[in-house]
Protein backbone atom coordinates (compact mmCIF):
# COMPACT_ATOMS: atom_id res chain seq x y z
CA UNK A 1 0.00 0.00 0.00
CA UNK A 2 1.49 3.38 -0.66
CA UNK A 3 -1.52 5.79 -0.88
CA UNK A 4 1.05 8.54 0.87
CA UNK A 5 2.98 7.94 -2.62
CA UNK A 6 -0.27 9.01 -4.81
CA UNK A 7 0.24 12.59 -4.98
CA UNK A 8 3.65 12.08 -5.87
CA UNK A 9 3.34 9.45 -8.63
CA UNK A 10 1.00 11.84 -10.74
CA UNK A 11 3.88 14.55 -10.11
CA UNK A 12 6.43 12.16 -11.86
CA UNK A 13 4.10 10.61 -14.64
CA UNK A 14 3.66 14.65 -14.91
CA UNK A 15 7.26 15.08 -15.19
CA UNK A 16 7.95 12.11 -17.38
CA UNK A 17 4.76 14.12 -19.67
CA UNK A 18 6.83 17.42 -19.39
CA UNK A 19 10.53 16.46 -20.12
CA UNK A 20 9.02 14.05 -23.36
CA UNK A 21 7.09 17.16 -24.48
CA UNK A 22 10.15 18.81 -24.11
CA UNK A 23 12.34 16.78 -26.91
CA UNK A 24 14.24 15.39 -23.80
CA UNK A 25 14.89 11.39 -23.30
CA UNK A 26 13.33 10.10 -20.06
CA UNK A 27 13.91 6.90 -18.61
CA UNK A 28 11.35 5.61 -15.42
CA UNK A 29 12.68 3.43 -12.32
CA UNK A 30 10.02 1.99 -10.59
CA UNK A 31 10.57 -0.35 -7.44
CA UNK A 32 9.20 -3.69 -8.30
CA UNK A 33 10.58 -5.78 -5.27
CA UNK A 34 11.71 -5.67 -1.90
CA UNK A 35 13.00 -7.45 0.93
CA UNK A 36 13.47 -6.74 4.49
CA UNK A 37 13.80 -2.75 5.81
CA UNK A 38 13.54 -1.06 2.47
CA UNK A 39 12.42 2.36 2.82
CA UNK A 40 10.19 2.82 -0.27
CA UNK A 41 7.29 0.95 -1.26
CA UNK A 42 7.02 -1.38 -4.28
CA UNK A 43 5.71 0.56 -7.06
CA UNK A 44 7.29 4.06 -6.12
CA UNK A 45 9.24 5.66 -9.42
CA UNK A 46 11.54 7.86 -10.29
CA UNK A 47 12.23 10.13 -13.71
CA UNK A 48 15.35 10.64 -15.40
CA UNK A 49 16.66 13.06 -17.94
CA UNK A 50 18.95 12.56 -20.34
CA UNK A 51 21.54 15.21 -18.27
CA UNK A 52 20.73 13.46 -15.31
CA UNK A 53 18.23 15.39 -14.11
CA UNK A 54 15.89 13.83 -11.59
CA UNK A 55 12.77 13.65 -9.40
CA UNK A 56 11.16 11.31 -7.27
CA UNK A 57 12.95 8.33 -5.32
CA UNK A 58 12.89 4.35 -5.18
CA UNK A 59 15.06 4.77 -2.10
CA UNK A 60 14.77 7.35 0.09
CA UNK A 61 18.36 8.60 -1.13
CA UNK A 62 20.40 5.38 -1.10
CA UNK A 63 20.91 4.05 -4.66
CA UNK A 64 19.04 7.09 -6.62
CA UNK A 65 22.58 8.03 -8.03
CA UNK A 66 23.16 4.63 -9.54
CA UNK A 67 19.95 4.72 -10.89
CA UNK A 68 20.18 7.97 -12.93
CA UNK A 69 23.48 6.45 -14.40
CA UNK A 70 21.57 3.32 -15.49
CA UNK A 71 18.49 5.67 -16.63
CA UNK A 72 20.86 7.39 -18.39
CA UNK A 73 22.40 4.24 -20.45
CA UNK A 74 18.96 3.06 -20.79
CA UNK A 75 17.86 6.89 -22.66
CA UNK A 76 21.08 5.93 -24.57
CA UNK A 77 20.70 2.45 -25.81
CA UNK A 78 16.50 1.85 -25.14
CA UNK A 79 17.13 -1.69 -23.47
CA UNK A 80 15.37 -2.19 -19.98
CA UNK A 81 17.21 -2.95 -16.84
CA UNK A 82 16.61 -4.59 -14.06
CA UNK A 83 18.81 -3.56 -10.91
CA UNK A 84 19.31 -5.30 -7.87
CA UNK A 85 20.94 -3.64 -4.95
CA UNK A 86 21.35 -5.76 -1.63
CA UNK A 87 23.42 -5.74 0.97
CA UNK A 88 25.49 -8.52 -0.36
CA UNK A 89 26.06 -6.46 -2.93
CA UNK A 90 29.27 -4.41 -2.93
CA UNK A 91 28.27 -1.91 -5.35
CA UNK A 92 25.18 -1.09 -3.26
CA UNK A 93 27.22 -0.27 -0.20
CA UNK A 94 29.27 1.96 -2.31
CA UNK A 95 26.04 3.84 -2.75
CA UNK A 96 25.08 3.47 0.40
CA UNK A 97 21.99 0.83 0.71
CA UNK A 98 23.79 0.05 4.61
CA UNK A 99 19.94 -0.11 5.71
CA UNK A 100 19.51 -3.27 5.99
CA UNK A 101 17.27 -4.11 2.74
CA UNK A 102 17.69 -4.95 -0.74
CA UNK A 103 15.58 -4.00 -3.89
CA UNK A 104 15.11 -4.89 -7.23
CA UNK A 105 14.46 -1.83 -9.57
CA UNK A 106 13.13 -1.92 -13.02
CA UNK A 107 14.94 1.18 -15.29
CA UNK A 108 13.36 1.56 -18.95
CA UNK A 109 12.70 4.24 -21.43
CA UNK A 110 9.60 6.15 -22.14
CA UNK A 111 9.72 5.69 -25.85
CA UNK B 1 7.21 3.35 -21.40
CA UNK B 2 5.09 3.37 -24.23
CA UNK B 3 4.08 7.12 -24.50
CA UNK B 4 0.39 5.90 -25.54
CA UNK B 5 0.92 3.71 -22.12
CA UNK B 6 2.24 7.08 -20.38
CA UNK B 7 -0.73 9.10 -21.74
CA UNK B 8 -3.50 6.90 -20.27
CA UNK B 9 -2.01 6.62 -17.03
CA UNK B 10 -2.52 10.80 -17.10
CA UNK B 11 -6.11 10.76 -18.48
CA UNK B 12 -7.20 8.09 -16.04
CA UNK B 13 -5.51 9.74 -13.11
CA UNK B 14 -7.01 13.26 -13.94
CA UNK B 15 -10.81 11.35 -14.45
CA UNK B 16 -10.24 9.56 -10.96
CA UNK B 17 -10.37 6.20 -12.72
CA UNK B 18 -8.76 2.78 -11.56
CA UNK B 19 -5.78 2.04 -13.78
CA UNK B 20 -3.64 -0.63 -13.45
CA UNK B 21 -0.36 -0.66 -15.94
CA UNK B 22 1.10 -4.05 -16.38
CA UNK B 23 4.57 -4.70 -17.63
CA UNK B 24 6.83 -7.93 -18.76
CA UNK B 25 10.58 -7.29 -16.99
CA UNK B 26 12.11 -8.33 -20.08
CA UNK B 27 10.55 -5.37 -21.66
CA UNK B 28 8.17 -7.10 -23.74
CA UNK B 29 4.84 -6.40 -22.85
CA UNK B 30 3.67 -3.23 -21.43
CA UNK B 31 0.08 -2.12 -21.33
CA UNK B 32 -2.89 -0.82 -19.17
CA UNK B 33 -6.04 -2.45 -17.83
CA UNK B 34 -8.96 -0.09 -17.37
CA UNK B 35 -12.65 -1.08 -16.05
CA UNK B 36 -10.63 -4.71 -15.67
CA UNK B 37 -9.70 -4.89 -19.76
CA UNK B 38 -6.84 -5.12 -21.54
CA UNK B 39 -4.86 -6.57 -24.42
CA UNK B 40 -3.91 -8.79 -22.29
CA UNK B 41 -3.87 -12.80 -20.96
CA UNK B 42 -6.77 -13.57 -19.12
CA UNK B 43 -4.57 -14.87 -16.21
CA UNK B 44 -2.60 -11.28 -16.29
CA UNK B 45 -5.67 -9.48 -16.22
CA UNK B 46 -7.09 -11.20 -12.99
CA UNK B 47 -3.53 -10.37 -11.34
CA UNK B 48 -4.28 -6.93 -12.24
CA UNK B 49 -7.88 -7.25 -11.50
CA UNK B 50 -7.21 -8.36 -8.11
CA UNK B 51 -4.29 -5.66 -7.56
CA UNK B 52 -6.55 -3.10 -8.24
CA UNK B 53 -8.62 -4.28 -5.83
CA UNK B 54 -6.40 -4.71 -3.06
CA UNK B 55 -4.68 -1.39 -4.10
CA UNK B 56 -1.21 -2.92 -4.17
CA UNK B 57 1.81 -3.35 -6.87
CA UNK B 58 3.55 -6.51 -6.89
CA UNK B 59 5.81 -8.50 -9.17
CA UNK B 60 4.63 -11.82 -10.14
CA UNK B 61 5.64 -15.25 -12.51
CA UNK B 62 3.90 -15.48 -15.68
CA UNK B 63 4.77 -18.57 -18.27
CA UNK B 64 8.05 -18.37 -16.74
CA UNK B 65 8.90 -14.43 -17.37
CA UNK B 66 8.74 -11.84 -14.68
CA UNK B 67 6.27 -9.20 -14.67
CA UNK B 68 4.97 -6.55 -12.54
CA UNK B 69 1.94 -4.80 -11.93
CA UNK B 70 1.51 -1.22 -11.05
CA UNK B 71 -1.49 -0.04 -9.66
CA UNK B 72 -2.84 3.79 -10.00
CA UNK B 73 -5.81 3.79 -7.66
CA UNK B 74 -7.64 7.33 -7.84
CA UNK B 75 -5.49 10.03 -5.41
CA UNK B 76 -7.31 9.85 -2.11
CA UNK B 77 -9.50 13.25 -1.41
CA UNK B 78 -10.34 15.14 1.65
CA UNK B 79 -13.57 17.08 2.16
CA UNK B 80 -13.02 19.65 4.69
CA UNK B 81 -16.49 21.33 5.26
CA UNK B 82 -15.76 24.38 7.03
CA UNK B 83 -13.20 27.49 7.08
CA UNK B 84 -12.38 27.48 10.71
CA UNK B 85 -9.16 27.21 12.82
CA UNK B 86 -8.78 23.65 12.67
CA UNK B 87 -9.41 23.44 8.70
CA UNK B 88 -6.11 25.31 8.07
CA UNK B 89 -3.16 22.96 9.35
CA UNK B 90 -5.73 20.17 8.89
CA UNK B 91 -5.24 21.00 4.72
CA UNK B 92 -1.94 20.99 4.70
CA UNK B 93 -1.15 17.97 6.68
CA UNK B 94 -3.47 15.92 4.17
CA UNK B 95 -2.15 17.36 1.15
CA UNK B 96 1.49 16.35 2.68
CA UNK B 97 -0.65 13.44 3.20
CA UNK B 98 -0.49 13.01 -0.80
CA UNK B 99 -4.88 13.53 -0.71
CA UNK B 100 -6.00 16.20 -2.76
CA UNK B 101 -8.30 18.54 -0.08
CA UNK B 102 -11.55 21.00 -1.29
CA UNK B 103 -12.53 23.13 1.48
CA UNK B 104 -16.29 23.59 1.59
CA UNK B 105 -18.06 26.66 3.40
CA UNK B 106 -20.56 28.78 1.74
CA UNK B 107 -20.04 31.73 4.11
CA UNK B 108 -18.13 33.71 1.70
CA UNK B 109 -15.90 35.41 4.59
CA UNK B 110 -14.93 32.36 6.10
CA UNK B 111 -13.78 30.85 3.13
CA UNK B 112 -11.44 33.09 1.67
CA UNK B 113 -8.14 32.50 -0.96
CA UNK B 114 -5.88 34.93 1.41
CA UNK B 115 -7.15 32.67 4.35
CA UNK B 116 -6.59 29.42 2.56
CA UNK B 117 -4.28 30.19 -0.26
CA UNK B 118 -3.29 26.79 -1.01
CA UNK B 119 -6.64 24.74 -1.23
CA UNK B 120 -9.43 24.23 -3.96
CA UNK B 121 -12.10 26.47 -2.13
CA UNK B 122 -16.08 25.50 -2.80
CA UNK B 123 -18.39 27.98 -1.89
CA UNK B 124 -21.74 25.65 -2.60
CA UNK B 125 -24.02 24.43 0.13
CA UNK B 126 -22.30 21.12 1.34
CA UNK B 127 -24.80 18.52 0.49
CA UNK B 128 -24.72 20.33 -3.07
CA UNK B 129 -21.06 20.53 -2.93
CA UNK B 130 -20.13 16.98 -2.06
CA UNK B 131 -23.01 15.59 -4.54
CA UNK B 132 -21.17 17.57 -7.19
CA UNK B 133 -17.72 16.43 -6.07
CA UNK B 134 -18.88 12.46 -5.92
CA UNK B 135 -17.79 10.76 -2.72
CA UNK B 136 -16.18 7.57 -3.45
CA UNK B 137 -14.67 5.22 -1.31
CA UNK B 138 -11.08 6.81 -1.17
CA UNK B 139 -12.65 9.97 -0.15
CA UNK B 140 -12.28 11.44 3.56
CA UNK B 141 -15.01 13.65 4.66
CA UNK B 142 -14.25 15.87 7.63
CA UNK B 143 -16.75 18.32 9.47
CA UNK B 144 -15.42 21.26 11.32
CA UNK B 145 -18.59 23.56 11.27
CA UNK B 146 -20.00 23.25 14.53
CA UNK B 147 -23.08 24.55 13.03
CA UNK B 148 -25.54 22.03 12.17
CA UNK B 149 -27.17 23.94 9.47
CA UNK B 150 -23.69 23.03 7.06
CA UNK B 151 -22.60 19.95 9.07
CA UNK B 152 -25.76 17.99 9.00
CA UNK B 153 -26.64 18.34 5.12
CA UNK B 154 -22.51 17.43 4.37
CA UNK B 155 -22.77 14.17 6.56
CA UNK B 156 -25.76 12.83 4.95
CA UNK B 157 -24.74 12.66 1.55
CA UNK B 158 -21.20 11.17 3.64
CA UNK B 159 -22.83 8.67 5.08
CA UNK B 160 -25.33 7.58 2.17
CA UNK B 161 -21.53 7.22 0.14
CA UNK B 162 -18.92 4.78 0.86
CA UNK B 163 -16.77 7.32 2.03
CA UNK B 164 -13.93 6.01 3.96
CA UNK B 165 -13.61 8.05 6.92
CA UNK B 166 -16.22 10.30 7.90
CA UNK B 167 -15.43 12.75 10.93
CA UNK B 168 -17.73 15.60 12.74
CA UNK B 169 -16.13 18.03 14.95
CA UNK B 170 -18.10 18.59 18.21
CA UNK B 171 -18.51 17.48 21.94
CA UNK B 172 -19.92 14.31 23.11
CA UNK B 173 -23.26 16.30 23.77
CA UNK B 174 -22.99 17.83 20.67
CA UNK B 175 -22.53 14.46 19.13
CA UNK B 176 -25.80 13.22 21.33
CA UNK B 177 -28.19 16.25 19.60
CA UNK B 178 -26.42 15.21 16.22
CA UNK B 179 -27.08 11.74 16.65
CA UNK B 180 -30.98 12.59 17.68
CA UNK B 181 -31.18 14.75 14.18
CA UNK B 182 -29.59 12.01 12.24
CA UNK B 183 -31.90 9.77 13.26
CA UNK B 184 -34.87 12.16 12.63
CA UNK B 185 -33.65 11.88 9.01
CA UNK B 186 -33.99 8.29 9.44
CA UNK B 187 -30.66 7.35 9.01
CA UNK B 188 -30.01 3.85 11.68
CA UNK B 189 -27.81 3.03 14.30
CA UNK B 190 -24.98 1.80 11.48
CA UNK B 191 -24.71 4.53 9.31
CA UNK B 192 -24.69 6.85 12.60
CA UNK B 193 -21.73 4.59 14.03
CA UNK B 194 -19.37 5.62 10.92
CA UNK B 195 -19.30 9.00 11.75
CA UNK B 196 -15.86 9.67 13.70
CA UNK B 197 -16.99 11.54 16.91
CA UNK B 198 -15.62 13.28 19.12
CA UNK B 199 -13.12 13.45 16.25
CA UNK B 200 -9.59 12.22 15.96
CA UNK B 201 -7.39 9.81 17.51
CA UNK B 202 -7.34 10.95 21.74
CA UNK B 203 -3.63 12.46 21.57
CA UNK B 204 -4.35 14.59 24.06
CA UNK B 205 -3.67 17.69 22.15
CA UNK B 206 -6.42 21.11 22.16
CA UNK B 207 -4.00 23.44 19.60
CA UNK B 208 -5.54 23.66 16.40
CA UNK B 209 -2.79 21.55 14.72
CA UNK B 210 -2.98 19.44 17.49
CA UNK B 211 -6.52 18.52 16.70
CA UNK B 212 -6.07 18.37 12.96
CA UNK B 213 -2.81 16.01 13.44
CA UNK B 214 -5.21 13.83 15.54
CA UNK B 215 -7.83 13.82 12.88
CA UNK B 216 -4.85 12.88 10.17
CA UNK B 217 -3.78 10.15 11.88
CA UNK B 218 -7.28 8.70 12.28
CA UNK B 219 -7.94 9.10 8.78
CA UNK B 220 -4.52 7.19 8.12
CA UNK B 221 -5.43 4.59 10.57
CA UNK B 222 -9.14 4.09 8.69
CA UNK B 223 -7.64 3.88 5.60
CA UNK B 224 -5.07 1.03 6.25
CA UNK B 225 -6.69 -0.67 9.67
Amino acid sequence: MADAAVGEADAILDRAAAWAAAGRGVALATVVKTWGSSPRAVGSQLVVDDTGAFEGSVSGGCIEGAVVIEAQRAIEDGEPRLLDFGVSDEEAWEVGLACGGSIEVFVEKLA
Amino acid sequence: MKAETLARLRTARAERQPIARVAALDGSVDAVVEDGEGPLPEPVLEVARAALKQNRSHDFEHEGGRWFVQVFNPPLRLIVVGAVHISQPLIGMASGLGYDVTLVDPRGAFATAQRFPDVEICDEWPDDALEALGVDGRTAVVTLTHDPKLDDPALHVALRSEAFYVGALGSRRTHAKRVERLVEAGFDEAAIGRIRAPIGLNLGGRAPAEIALAIAAQMTEALYR
